[in-house]
């Protein structure tokens, strides 16, 4: 276990040391968006990984970015402020949107459904309300450096900041791992009248990791607006993020804490390097690539890249 | 002010027509839908996507090759149909003792792959088979005769449907399935022949609707998502595997969406509609005709 420890240390170690060492602008941008959609994809594996499949983290993410973005453009408050109240918003819908499905039992199929209206609703508000928005033609923050506006044009800085909520992700899912919550959770994704029998309040303890994954998730679309200085409806609402959100997780793992960092990894390259290599003759060859090995992971190593390899090394080691 | 009153009706009168007329290719989505869930139990999230193809068969049947409408309609429906087989042998059979989410995930992993085949393949621009339908005038208010004709041709769809699922073998085998899969291999019945059955039943009704959203709205890889996501809260709302649910559900969203936008744009009448979805949920959580068990 302390051998462990000792790893998680160095390899922090290196990646807050790597900007400092490294500073190739594009590398590091790619970096930053693996480390902003790696968050993204933690926060949605944090409540997918026990069954409860959303399709709505994309809203989540869409109302955590745009009222950031809006509040600051519109009414000049801080996304130091922004961000919480985009958080809390995000909140909120979670638990409306939640509590009548945990509370009524609707589950499996239905749940996702329902979530996906969710993604829906988020995506046409923000297209309807054009005149604040943007809408689908998106929005840019007004410019101002500094940390008061949450605006950096050094790259080092902003992968600083994205490792640092990548890292509380990763602490938060740890901590799910090791709570009673996860037993709690099993026990319902297994069998909610049994778990209800014995003794585990099953609405609560769904709504609990609803709500921080909702919150988790928010918090990436604000980073992502204040880091990428323009959102869109398509890119941080909708159900196309959304379904984004589980193939990475799907792809990485969703049983391990590290899984959906690679499924970032993963599919972050895949879509630069046929940017790359077939430029924009690329559009819709990455997603035709991501379909594809979503329907082949789902039906041949459901438990994705890093847990597969992970349930190996454990079979040989026993 | 009597006027602006006698307007105001019968923009009302036109809304609630042309809802009750865009119901119908709703209720017609939802049917094919519904009967893939009440037969196999399965959620196929890119069936809009489906009728996206279908539509860009009619597109390149009618536009490039110069077949009339009406020959190329029953070709489009095959294909769909075709599809919809395929999409059971290669995806859902495999997956069918896996969790019924990963079944769902599944489907939206060919969402995405149907999605970019159609961007690589014909390109983002939105097209259309330049058959414009003349919009019929009735008194004061003007409907679009592709509408009207969607409407009935939704109607005959539907009812073709109930025939063969009430009069024939297959039709009949494919019910008693819906009640109860495990029971029916012991009968006899071919599990796997029927539900491909399904499957390409499923697709052609999605062919079918793709025959007729073609003739109103233009084509490009993403317009399923226009219409996808309704057409599953009305089979949640109607309750999934409820035939008659999702056909009344399919009209009041209708209404919602064509009333919706009557007051403001159209993209608040789909924020109402989901609005008044959610709402449901709170009261009626297992669709709005669950039967009480």
């Amino acid at each position: 276990m302390n051998s462990r420890y000792a790893a998680w240390a160095v390899g922090l170690a290196v990646l807050i040391a790597l900007p400092f060492v490294y500073r190739d602008p594009y590398h590091l941008h790619i970096l930053v968006l693996i480390l902003i959609w790696s968050f993204a994809y933690t926060s949605w594996s944090i409540m997918g990984r026990f069954g409860l499949v959303s399709l709505g983290h994309g809203g989540f993410m869409g109302v955590g970015a745009y009222v950031t973005a809006l509040l600051w453009n519109h009414l000049h408050i801080t996304p130091w402020i922004g961000i919480p109240v985009g958080m809390l918003l995000a909140g909120v819908l979670a638990l409306i949107v939640a509590y009548p499905c945990f509370r009524f039992r609707i589950t499996g199929h239905y749940f996702v459904l329902v979530t996906l209206a969710l993604s829906g609703i988020v995506l046409q508000v923000i297209t309807a309300t054009r005149e604040y928005t943007g809408g689908s033609l998106g929005l840019t923050p007004n410019r101002d450096r500094g940390i008061w506006a949450l605006q950096f044009d050094d790259k080092t800085t902003w992968y600083l900041i994205a490792l640092f909520v990548w890292v509380v992700g990763l602490v938060v899912w740890n901590w799910v791992d090791r709570s009673m919550a996860r037993y709690a959770m099993e026990a319902i994704s297994e069998d909610e009248d049994a778990a209800a029998a014995a003794g585990v309040n099953v609405t609560a303890e769904k709504l609990k990791i609803t709500l921080v994954s909702a919150l988790m998730t928010a918090l990436a679309g604000a980073i992502y607006c204040q880091y990428q200085m323009f959102i869109s409806p398509d890119t941080v609402s909708g159900i196309a993020v959304s379904l984004q959100m589980v193939f990475a997780a799907i792809v990485g793992g969703l049983y391990v804490s590290l899984g959906p960092t690679v499924g970032a990894i993963i599919t972050i390259l895949l879509a630069e390097i046929l940017r790359i290599g077939f430029g924009t003759k690329a559009v819709g060859w990455d997603n035709l690539v991501y379909g594809l090995l979503l329907v082949l992971f789902i039906i041949f190593l459901p438990k994705g890249i890093l847990g597969s390899i992970l349930e190996r090394l454990k079979l040989k080691k026993a | 002010m009597q006027g602006f009153l006698d307007v105001f009706d019968i923009f009302l009168l036109e809304a609630v027509i042309n809802g009750i007329l865009l119901g119908g290719v709703l209720a017609l989505l939802a049917l094919g839908l519904n009967l893939i869930f009440g037969v196999i139990d399965v959620t196929w999230i890119c069936y809009a996507e489906l009728v996206m193809i279908g539509m860009y068969g009619m597109y390149y049947m009618v536009q490039v090759f110069g077949l009339p409408y009406w020959v190329a309609a029953p070709f489009a429906i095959l294909l769909v149909a075709a599809l919809g087989a395929l999409l059971h042998f290669l995806v859902i059979e495999p997956l069918l003792t896996a969790p019924p989410v990963n079944q769902l995930l599944a489907t939206g992993g060919v969402l995405f792959i149907l999605q970019s085949f159609a961007t690589v393949a014909f390109g983002i621009d939105f097209r259309n088979l330049g058959i414009r339908l003349p919009v019929l005038a009735f008194g004061e208010m003007h409907f679009s005769y592709s509408r009207l004709l969607s409407f009935i041709a939704a109607l005959i769809g539907m009812v073709a449907v109930y025939l063969f699922m009430t009069r024939t073998f297959t039709g009949t085998a494919i019910r008693a399935i819906a009640q109860d899969r495990q029971i029916m291999s012991l009968m006899g019945v071919d599990t796997r022949r029927i539900y491909l059955i399904t499957s390409a039943l499923g697709g052609a009704l999605a062919g079918l609707a793709a025959c007729l959203l073609v003739l109103q709205y233009d084509v490009h890889p993403f317009v399923g998502l226009s219409f996808g996501p309704i057409t599953f809260l009305i089979c949640v709302l109607g309750g999934l595997g409820n035939f008659v649910g999702g056909f009344i559900a399919a009209f009041v969203f209708a209404e919602i969406i064509s009333l919706g936008g009557l007051f403001s744009d159209l993209e608040w009448g789909y924020v109402l509609a989901f609005a008044f979805f959610i709402v449901m949920m709170f009261i009626r959580p297992a669709g709005l005709f669950a039967r009480r068990s």
